[in-house]
């Protein structure tokens, strides 16, 4: 090898100083001027749009999958095309596998609107990647069950931060042929996994801790735990410990939801957490699975469509926001996923006529049993003031711990 | 100046090699010292060793072992492959069907990365083809892993093994049979010392593939986690930790290229 020249050493050190200015600066948090919500949250000063403009001719979507389907998965399946006609808005979508997936792709400012979980939203909000909306801009907001709108999670300060979309529960999957008797309780994937060792599967990331919480809450009362992302650093280990024991037994964790579907088709995977639109999928193709609402209850969502704050299109923003809260596309998409519709009107445009019953659309006692996706933070959601709780950046280092 | 150097044509290339290669290596490495802010996950620029503290724990230490073992484990595998054959196809197999031999080496290339990762992970399904052909299999975890890197990576062992014969010259051989050597002496005091430079370049390649992979681990390592996939979960969470993450497939690479240099295998890539 040759000397190194000092000069060009030089030239090197200068350019990697440059990169990291700017790397540097370009990741500060938008804060300064700004509110501060209850719970000590700092919100970024941001206005939500006056009126809306002309169709900016093109809005890219970030989505739960079978959110935003224009029938390029299933021709049946398609409320995005009549949309695209009318409005003058092409519509493309990127798909998310998890809530953490989605505040991360956000970031990048690629896209105009985005489907948030409660355990997204905050973090958009405070991290100014989402903006207000001006309620009165959308027709169908007024139809939206009042019991999700202006929600901690969805507003702060009494400001809306999105046009609630829908709400529903994780269920409890399992092939009916290799799993017998059918599981009542998530015990089938915690204490009792039975002949399904290395099986089991659960969903790849920090939030599924809760779901361990919420049966610990349950099933070990002593450890007073009322709320499940609410933990304290005793709580967090004996969940961490439930999780580390259910390793032993799990074949595959899964985030991707086309492999989880595939894994139950094998058979590779036969017991575990998944949503009501993958067991839809998977009995489409013909797999032998079933899902259930276990005895303990589970964690479940709320969904809410925000805009992003970067937005160059935020006129068909609006547009689709709206299209997508509208009641035949709501009724189309709670019915695809298997949720229950954000707006009222849905309900009676659902080709079953059962579906709002079934997913109790308007059951706020079911939903009480429901314990949507949260961000835990330091100060304990359950209102304990005597004790620190385990915020996400714990649970984020407890995950990669309980994966090994 | 006297000498002249065409420093014009060199410019391009300078620039793209020292701004977007060493000036992205130089910002994981800084920001593997920032830290985020717990709630948003926003990286908060700010000088913290806490990251490679972290590091120091049995959990990240179990991860870049296993890691490790898998990466040398592939690599034993593919030498172990590519020796054999491309001695059958250097020396044995007479000159016009070489060409042949080296565009079937060469085919699996063409297939894209994650066809030949799925079609591993269907193979190693039950009642799979390994399965119903071999009557059993690994299932997903780690021999899986070791299994499809081992395929995915054989060809880039093969090639520089084969151009190392090649260059043995023939008279060596022939000199070693005159001298009473048998056909085993003469592989292993003969061809095996002149093929080590080359081996050593191609596991240059198999083990730094298969040090970073993080997709075919995901597709049939199971409930395995690697380095790749460790980072990949940080990079959603807490980008400066998995820089921190990142450094240290670096730092294992640098050691690596640094002991191969020895070797002569720089020389042959």
């Amino acid at each position: 090898m040759r000397r190194p020249n000092p000069l060009r050493l030089a030239a090197i050190a200068a350019v990697g100083a440059l990169a990291l200015g700017a790397c540097g600066s370009s990741s500060t948090t938008p804060s300064g001027s700004g509110s501060t919500a209850p719970g000590g949250m700092k919100v970024p000063d941001l206005k939500p749009l006056d009126k809306l403009g002309t169709a900016e001719g093109k809005v890219s979507v970030l989505a739960w999958p079978g959110y935003v389907e224009d029938g390029s998965n299933d021709p049946k399946v398609d409320w995005i095309s009549d949309f695209e006609k009318a409005s003058g808005c092409e519509v493309s979508v990127k798909t998310f596998g998890t809530s953490d997936e989605a505040v991360q792709l956000m970031r990048t400012g690629q896209y105009d609107v985005v489907s948030a979980s409660g355990d997204a939203t905050l973090r958009l909000i405070a991290a100014g990647d989402v903006e207000p909306i001006n309620t009165s801009l959308l027709k169908n907001y007024g139809d939206i069950f009042e019991s999700l709108k202006m929600q901690k999670h969805n507003s702060v300060n009494g400001v809306a931060y999105g046009a609630p979309h829908g709400r529903g529960a994780n269920l409890l999957m399992y092939r009916t042929d290799l799993v017998s008797p059918a599981p009542d309780s998530w015990a089938a994937v915690f204490d009792n996994v039975g002949g399904q060792k290395g099986k089991v599967t659960a969903y790849d990331s920090p939030i599924y801790i809760a779901d361990a919480a919420l049966y610990l809450m349950k099933t070990k009362p002593d450890l007073g735990i009322k709320n499940p992302y609410a933990l304290d650093e005793k709580q967090l280990a004996a969940a961490v410990d439930l999780l580390k024991a259910q390793k032993a037994n799990v074949g595959e964790y899964w985030s991707d939801y086309l492999k989880q579907i595939q894994a139950f088709k094998a058979g590779t995977s036969t017991v575990g957490t998944t949503w009501q639109v993958i067991v839809n999928v998977a009995k489409g193709e013909g797999a032998k699975v079933e899902a259930v609402l276990p005895k303990e209850g589970a964690t479940g969502w709320s969904d809410t469509w925000m805009l992003s704050a970067k937005s160059q299109a935020k006129t068909c923003g609006y547009l689709l926001i709206d299209h997508l809260t509208s009641p035949k596309a709501n009724a189309a998409i709670a019915e695809y996923f298997g949720e229950a519709p954000g707006n009222k009107k849905a309900c009676a445009e659902t080709a079953d006529k059962n579906h709002c019953a079934t997913f109790h659309a308007e059951d706020e006692a079911y939903f009480s049993q429901v314990w949507y996706w949260n961000t835990p933070i330091e100060a304990c959601l359950d209102g304990r003031t005597d004790v620190k709780c385990t915020d996400y950046a714990t649970w984020t280092k407890a995950w990669t711990e309980i994966r090994g | 100046m006297k000498r002249k150097t065409p420093y014009g044509l060199l410019a391009a290339p300078l620039l793209w090699l020292v701004v977007a290669y060493l000036g992205a290596l130089a910002s994981i490495f800084a920001t593997a010292f920032f830290t985020t802010d717990s709630f948003t996950n926003e990286v908060v620029p700010g000088f913290s060793l806490d990251n490679f503290r972290a590091l120091a724990t049995g959990t990240y230490a179990g991860i870049v072992g296993r890691t490790l073992l898998i990466a040398a484990l592939v690599t034993v595998l593919c030498v172990g492959l590519a020796v054999p054959f491309a001695f059958v196809m250097a020396r044995v197999v007479p000159a016009r069907w070489r060409s042949v031999g080296l565009a079937l080496v060469l085919v699996p290339l063409w297939a894209s990365y994650l066809v030949k990762a799925y079609a591993w992970r269907a193979m190693l399904q039950p009642e799979g083809v390994l399965e119903r052909t071999l009557g059993g299999t690994p299932g997903y975890g780690f021999v899986a892993v070791v299994l499809t890197l081992t395929y995915l990576w054989l060809p880039y062992m093969i090639l520089p093994v084969y151009a190392g014969f090649e260059r043995l010259p023939e008279s060596h051989l022939e000199a070693s049979a005159d001298l009473g050597g048998s056909d085993w002496a003469t592989f292993r005091r003969v061809v095996l010392p002149a093929l080590g430079p080359s081996i050593a370049a191609g596991t240059v390649f198999t083990f730094s593939l298969s040090l970073g992979d993080y997709i075919a681990v995901s597709i049939v390592g199971g409930k395995l986690q690697m380095l790749g996939t460790a980072v990949l979960q940080n990079n959603v969470l807490d980008l400066p930790f998995a820089a921190a993450l990142g450094t240290v497939s670096v730092v294992i690479m640098v050691i690596y290229l640094v002991a191969m240099r020895r070797t002569g295998a720089l020389e042959n890539l």
